[in-house]
């Protein structure tokens, strides 16, 4: 007969688990609130939501102040890993949501935004990804991602349109194709280190001094491309664009910010060890992956006729300069990687934003997509303001100072520069040029021709006062990120310092 | 007020610009007028606040930006940058002033009042990143100036200036964090202010290396042989406004860079490109005259002869002496009042005849003698005749030159007079003759509000011409401190000798020789 196993309480510290868990009861308060009164508003599912991130945010803080006083915190059989990185970005999750949840507030009707459970499963996801990076265990990292990427499936099918049922099988079956890599990079790691905990695997691969090393590559080789997958790194990223154009705009800006943080993180656990123990190979794979990413994208992004897509490229070629942060390795770098994608959560936001203002509920005679350049042609004659704020955003995802993600970007190539990646530190300052001329081209179209007869009752169409607050933080957020910068480097350098990367 | 009077000169426009949004249109151009008028006498002020026996950086001002990283709002002035700030001011006035543009008054004046901020920001930063912020936003209104005011290509014209230069300033970019990285392995700490990059002396080979860097993001920006292509496009789409903006100031944001940021940093470098950048200067010069002497376009002339001109500037920067640096400096000041007010003059018969072809026009000088006269005298200055503004620049440019090669200078020299003939020709085709085209025979001569802005200008080419002391004089004490930094930096015995020690006598003998 088995013993009784015996575990006190209190060492589990279950509140490690406390930010999740207040996602997930909100996500079944807003399922019990429909079972009682159904037919609510959607106006009582966005502020409950807002307000139980509210409360998740206020317990990643708490966790924030724990951890500079104590360090990391452990919990449930050491399952749970509280870092400094675990917090960052649980915090850049939930406040990245805080924002793209009161988009729902639109002025005209949407179909997903009518079920309780679109809410519900947004809260899901969040628990999902913040499972994901609050753990260095490989079947909780897989648990978290899938849940995470279930729901999100979902909601991007309850957009109710044939391009959006076309998304979401998409999505899934190359998120399922992921998963698989996954699994199996997590198998042989486990084969070779009988651990499936990523610093237990780091010491047993160092005890023995990389024996198997033919076996940590073919591992590797599976995980970069199941996060290949996840962060739509080249070649794994074809079904972005099509994603992103199938989905609502509010949810392509979700989709560019959240979920990559998180697979971040997860990279950042997978990969440094490796990069740091000098596995030349997984080196060289990252560094191509790194250029090939930065540079096709925006290749692409040249081409394009529709604005999400070319922001959806645009995005590809931001997670493929922030994926430099993973390949130098040094404190400074992943310091950067946090500071960029904070900054670029807003900047893509108040874009995103700005699209999601103007979708129209049919393609007008003519039009080929649902945000053709042409439709914002001459803007700043019938809408200067709007106009004003589309620019701002392009010119600050072009990387123009003082606008927000010029400071991430500098932070970045001035990383590669320190680490003694001075070809990198080029490529990537090249590719911010190349990627000027796309993000020029909408500011082309803004400013300088002449307005197209039909769209200029469009471009607000769907806007209510909560949507242009969205846009006015974003933009404040962009204007003034230079005061940001200072205090958000000391915080994040502390944590990321302090967590060992 | 007089200790924060650069924060004031670099965020009254921008502020006013923001609020300008609440004007009218039909007030705008007063308002316009109004703020670039305050913003002048502001900058007359900072002149006459300025000691000009004082070499180094006046007026500081210094607050914690990103302490973290180093970056500081660092500004100051010394008689380098006093003279351009003065200048940038100087033509906006001129450029609202003298405005003819009636399509969305009130977008272009907002524009150039932002325009503005960005203009006086570069010149007064003293912290790289800063300067990076400033020279990078200048591109922004520029582009929309270009783009929604332009000519036919306007489009292609707008973003292939920003293109070109924008890439130029990340590689220029990549190389001030290589410099901040330098200093924080030198002492610890990073640092993004010029000054104190200043002390640091770097290996000849990272030097070399840093100085190609600048040199990229300058060059264009210049533009120099052979990145210039942008610049004839750029000028013959532009509005007329945009082309005076454009040559009076903007362009001299790159030939100030290499004197505040390529010579002291890089003094070996410097040395050791000294050859070939004077060559590639001496092509600038030749070729583009060539260039312009085959344009049909009065404007494209205007254009080729001001990149002409910039090429006698970066010869002066690269004489790395004081005759020839502070004559570079000087030529600035002058190419811009010259080649602002030709491009002016321009835009005064495009406004009348809708047409920029020479071969349109003839005999214009019995139609307009007004304009005649002043065009005439403004031709002469761009040619260098002596006593006007550009003399005292070019002569002082190339005595700087000839002390490290005689050749080149003579090369450079004959060039510059033979140049001269595409100037004499396009005024002779323009203005002298007998009119043949009956559009040309009732047009009026120019007007009181095109006077105000062209004889100010007259004054001043005519003026510094003849007594260039005042401005000649600041100009040589800062550019003095800088070749002792030079000298003292140097490590290479060709540095050491190409680059003269001033610590024995005090350099008056160049001034002396200019006159």
């Amino acid at each position: 007969m088995l013993e009784p196993i015996n575990v006190s309480i209190a060492s589990l510290n279950l509140a490690t688990l406390a930010p999740m868990v207040i996602a997930i009861v909100g996500a079944l308060t807003i399922l019990v609130i429909d079972m009682i009164k159904g037919g609510l508003n959607k106006t009582l599912y966005v502020m409950i939501s807002l307000l139980f991130l509210l409360l998740d945010l206020g317990a990643l803080v708490d966790f924030a102040g724990v951890f500079l006083k104590n360090g990391t915190v452990l919990g449930f059989f050491d399952v749970m890993l509280m870092d400094g990185i675990a917090i960052l970005s649980q915090i850049i999750i939930v406040v990245g949501s805080m924002l793209f949840i009161p988009l729902a507030l639109t002025s005209k009707r949407f179909h997903e935004y009518n079920y309780p459970e679109y809410f519900a499963l947004f809260l899901f996801m969040i628990a999902g990804f913040q499972f994901m990076v609050a753990t260095d265990n490989l079947i909780l990292i897989f648990v978290g991602l899938e849940t995470a990427s279930l729901a999100l499936y979902t909601l991007i099918a309850l957009h109710n349109r044939s391009k959006s049922f076309e998304a979401a099988v998409k999505y899934f079956t190359m998120g399922a194709l992921a998963a698989g890599f996954f699994a199996f990079g997590a198998m042989i790691l486990y084969a070779i280190s009988g651990s499936v905990e990523i610093n237990q695997i780091a010491t047993v691969l160092a005890e023995d001094h990389y024996r198997n090393i033919g076996y940590v590559l073919v591992s590797m080789a599976f995980m970069i491309a199941a996060f290949g997958f996840k962060l739509s790194m080249v070649p794994f990223h074809t079904w972005t664009p099509d994603v992103y154009e199938g989905s609502s705009a509010a949810l392509a800006g979700y989709m560019s910010i959240v979920p990559k943080i998180a697979a971040f993180v997860v990279a950042m656990r997978l990969f440094e060890f490796l990069v740091h123990s000098g596995v030349v190979w997984l080196q060289v794979i990252l560094y191509i992956g790194v250029v090939v990413t930065m540079t096709a994208s925006n290749i692409w992004a040249l081409v394009q006729s529709d604005v999400k897509r070319m922001l959806a490229y645009s995005s590809i070629s931001h997670a493929g300069f922030v994926m430099a942060a993973i390949l130098i390795g040094t404190t400074q770098s992943n310091t950067g990687l946090f500071l960029y994608w904070a900054l670029f959560s807003f900047t893509n936001l108040g874009a995103f934003t700005m699209l999601w203002v103007n979708r129209q509920k049919d393609l007008l005679p003519g039009q080929s997509s649902d945000h053709p350049y042409e439709k914002f042609s001459g803007m700043v004659k019938t809408m200067p303001m709007g106009a004003v704020m589309m620019a701002l955003f392009m010119l600050s995802l072009a990387g123009i100072p003082p606008f927000g993600l010029f400071w991430g970007k500098m932070y970045m190539i001035g990383s590669a520069v320190s680490a003694g990646y001075t070809v990198l530190a080029l490529i990537m300052a090249l590719n911010s040029a190349i990627a000027g001329y796309y993000y020029l081209k909408l500011i082309v179209f803004m400013f300088m021709k002449e307005p197209m007869v039909g769209y200029e009752k469009l471009y607000f169409m769907n806007a209510s006062l909560s949507l242009k607050t969205i846009i006015g933080i974003a933009a404040v957020g962009t204007i003034f990120a230079v005061f940001a910068v200072n205090p958000l480097l000391e915080v994040i350098t502390l944590f990321v310092y302090n967590s060992g990367y | 007020m007089i200790d924060h009077i650069l924060t004031l000169l670099i965020f009254f426009p921008a502020l006013a610009a923001m609020l300008g949004f609440v004007v009218t249109k039909d007030s705008m151009r007063a308002y316009g007028i109004a703020v670039a008028f305050i913003e002048f006498v502001l900058s007359l002020w900072l002149w006459y606040a300025y000691d000009p026996m004082i070499s180094g950086m006046q007026f500081m001002e210094s607050m914690p930006l990103i302490p973290a990283f180093g970056i500081n709002y660092l500004l100051g002035v010394d008689g380098i940058s006093l003279f351009i700030i003065i200048l940038s001011t100087f033509f906006t006035l001129i450029g609202i002033a003298s405005l003819t543009e009636t399509r969305r008054l009130k977008d272009l004046i907002i524009t150039l009042l932002f325009l503005e901020m960005t203009m006086v920001g570069v010149f007064a930063a003293l912290d790289a990143i800063v300067f990076y912020v400033f020279w990078e936003l200048s591109l922004v209104p520029m582009l929309y100036i270009i783009g929604a005011w332009g000519g036919p290509l306007r489009i292609y014209a707008s973003v292939k200036f920003f293109l070109y230069t924008f890439t130029g300033s990340l590689v220029m970019l990549v190389g001030m964090l290589f410099m901040a990285y330098f200093y924080y392995q030198a002492t610890g700490q990073w640092s993004f202010s010029i000054l104190e990059w200043y002390r640091l002396i770097l290996p000849e080979n990272f030097q070399l290396w840093l100085f190609a860097a600048f040199f990229l993001g300058f060059a264009i920006k210049v533009p120099m042989f052979p990145f210039h292509t942008w610049l004839p496009y750029a000028h013959g789409q532009a509005p007329t406004i945009g082309s005076v903006i454009l040559a009076a100031i903007l362009l001299k944001m790159g030939t100030y860079a290499f004197v505040r940021f390529s010579l002291p940093l890089f003094p070996d470098a410097s040395v050791f490109f000294m050859f070939p950048i004077a060559i590639i200067a001496i092509i600038m010069i030749i070729y583009t005259a060539m260039v312009a002497y085959a344009q049909e376009d009065i404007k494209q002339v205007v254009a080729y002869s001001s990149v002409s001109h910039m090429g006698v500037i970066i010869l002066g920067t690269f004489a790395l002496n004081v005759e020839g640096v502070s004559g570079s400096v000087f030529l600035m000041l002058a190419h811009g009042v010259v080649s602002g007010a030709l491009f002016l003059l321009v835009g005064v018969i495009y406004d009348r005849r809708h047409t920029k072809l020479m071969s349109e026009f003839g005999g214009l000088a019995t139609v307009m003698p007004r304009y005649a006269t002043i065009f005439g005298i403004m031709m002469m200055a761009s040619v260098g005749l002596p006593l006007t503004i550009n003399f005292v620049g070019e002569f002082l440019c190339l005595l700087g030159f000839y002390k490290q090669s005689h050749m080149l200078t003579l090369t450079a020299g004959v060039a510059i007079i033979v140049g001269a003939i595409y100037m004499l020709s396009a005024y002779k085709k323009m203005f002298f003759g007998t009119v043949t085209n009956e559009a040309n025979r009732n047009l009026k001569d120019i007007n009181r509000t095109e006077m105000l802005g062209l004889i100010p200008l007259v004054i001043v080419a005519i003026w510094l011409g003849i007594y260039p002391k005042p401005v000649l004089e600041p100009i040589n004490n800062s550019v003095e401190s800088v070749i002792q930094l030079m000298h003292d930096k140097a490590q290479t015995p060709e540095a050491k000798a190409r680059i003269p020690d001033l610590s024995g006598n005090n350099g008056t003998i160049s001034l002396q020789e200019a006159h």
